[in-house]
């Protein structure tokens, strides 16, 4: 399943956001927020604890279960009367979450997180990057990696000169995408897709921001 | 009209190259002595472009000061910074101003860099600026929209030959061919039996390659390549033959080492010449030219 991933936003940033606020109504997720540590229940319980001791009043915390879901608006009334009491809304999901909230009610909302890629966790604690949505998927062409999101420049012809035993020259945790690229195309013997010159991107795929209407009729055909 | 630095490709004699880098703002006066001191040594010069993502003085500029000065400019160009519509329009300048030589560079993060939270580009790869460049002669704009007006250059590219893993480095050095480069330069060699090596392979191919030369300045500047720098790997006899030198000459073996390395490369005509990056020591480029016996 794919994950929001988020990660806390340093405290003297809240602190600022937070100036001259004094109630405080905390709001986590127990969904991908929860996952990655940044906005489940332990964490809104330390967030609590930590603006108590700056003399703020939390008037209340929640966990919402899925916060970007429709039905966040029914989960939020059964809390309405401590939402009220509240300045300010202090949200540790992720932005989806934020704007999700921001909809239903009529409060100034404060994200405590910052909302880095849409990923996987691929090992317990580890969490990657898996696409950038980018609107013209190569991965037909590059053995199902995607160096648009893989490499940090987003080549599509190859490595760069920083590629460095298999990793990248900002970070040597991080793989070097056409190394990966490379192996497994060679491995399925299709190594000719990579020494196919690429030409520019289109990087107007679906001009931000993004929005589909489906037609009525092509609605149907996809329900039939 | 051809470049210099093209005819001279095409007459296949040992070419020289070497770099200057424009300054961290308006003083040119040690690019302009560099220039001064460098212009009739050698073949061309690289006006590298925010070297390391440092930003700098532009390298168009820097390379028009070159061209005006009477030398032979070799325009540093990277994606990082520029869309296409950005590259093409400097491309589209710096023919009218007759900078028609053109090292196309992928370029360095931004994170590496003295601006670090800067949005890095990449629009274009170094292999499709080799094509935009290819596609500008022929008329046409990226857009698919006529120019008014022809450009002609000599475009190149880099190569890391001892980049590990190789392959897919050697793809991406072939597409760069494809594309249109016409000479390339690599990234420092210092093991030339691993660098024959490379060209045993990449002499099969219609391209002029330079051999790259990096200075070396002490002995912890070898070690520090080493352990930092993608794709150079200064061999530990060399490490020790800078440690050797007596307390205050290890520039002097630096400059002994690059021209014994020089000398070689002709000698035994591994390849068809060298780009010398002397890093900060551009003064010291006619020493090591004297080293290899070229002066």
């Amino acid at each position: 399943m794919i994950r929001s991933i988020t990660k806390k936003k340093p405290e003297e940033e809240i602190d600022r956001l937070l100036n001259g606020l004094g109630r405080i109504f905390i709001i986590g997720c127990g969904t991908c927020t929860t996952l990655t540590r940044t906005g489940g229940e332990p964490e809104v319980r330390a967030m609590k604890e930590r603006l108590s001791g700056q003399g703020k009043m939390v008037t209340g915390t929640m966990i919402l279960p899925v916060a970007c879901d429709n039905l966040t608006g029914e989960a939020l009334k059964e809390y309405g009367q401590q939402i009220d009491q509240a300045d300010v809304l202090l949200i540790m999901t992720c932005a989806f979450g934020v704007q999700t909230i921001a909809r239903q009610l009529k409060k100034m909302v404060i994200p405590a997180l910052d909302t880095l890629f849409i990923g996987k966790e691929n090992g317990i604690g580890q969490f990657d990057e898996i696409c950038t949505q980018c609107g013209t998927c190569i991965l037909g062409e590059t053995g199902g990696i995607c160096p648009v999101t893989s490499c940090h420049k987003g080549l599509v012809n190859g490595p760069c000169g920083g590629t460095n035993n298999g990793k990248c020259e900002i970070d040597s945790e991080k793989d070097c995408a056409w190394t990966l690229i490379y192996n497994r195309l060679k491995e399925l013997g299709r190594l000719d897709l990579m020494r196919t010159y690429q030409k520019p991107r289109n990087h107007q795929g679906e001009p931000s921001p993004g929005k589909i209407i489906l037609e009525a009729s092509s609605q149907s055909a996809s329900v039939q | 009209m051809a470049s210099s630095f093209k005819k001279a490709l095409k007459l296949g004699k040992f070419l020289v190259t070497s770099e200057v880098a424009p300054p961290k703002g308006t003083n040119l006066e040690k690019m302009h002595h560099h220039i001064e001191l460098l212009k009739d040594k050698v073949d061309a010069m690289n006006v590298t472009d925010h070297q390391s993502s440092v930003m700098r003085f532009p390298s168009l500029g820097g390379a028009l000061l070159v061209k005006e000065m009477g030398g032979e400019p070799i325009l540093q160009m990277t994606c990082r910074d520029r869309n296409r519509l950005a590259l093409q329009a400097d491309l589209l300048f710096a023919s009218s101003r007759g900078i028609n030589n053109v090292l196309c560079l992928t370029g360095d993060s931004v994170i590496l860099g003295d601006h670090k939270e800067a949005k890095g580009v990449f629009d274009l790869d170094s292999s499709q600026l080799l094509a935009t460049i290819r596609r500008l002669e022929k008329g046409k704009d990226l857009g698919g929209n006529d120019l008014d007006g022809s450009v002609s250059f000599c475009a190149g590219a880099i190569v890391t030959p001892e980049a590990n893993p190789i392959e897919p480095q050697l793809i991406k050095f072939e597409k760069k061919v494809e594309t249109g480069a016409e000479f390339i330069q690599t990234q420092a060699v210092y093991d030339l039996d691993n660098f024959a090596k490379f060209m045993d392979y990449a002499k099969q191919f219609p391209v002029k390659i330079l051999a790259g030369i990096i200075l070396l300045t002490s002995a912890p500047m070898g070690k520090f390549m080493n352990k930092n720098v993608a794709g150079v790997n200064v061999p530990q006899e060399l490490i020790d033959e800078m440690s050797s030198a007596p307390k205050g000459r290890a520039l002097d073996k630096g400059i002994e080492i690059a021209g014994r390395m020089i000398k070689r490369i002709k000698k035994e005509k591994m390849c068809d010449g060298v780009h010398i990056m002397a890093i900060g020591r551009e003064e010291l480029v006619p020493d090591i030219l004297s080293a290899a016996g070229l002066s």
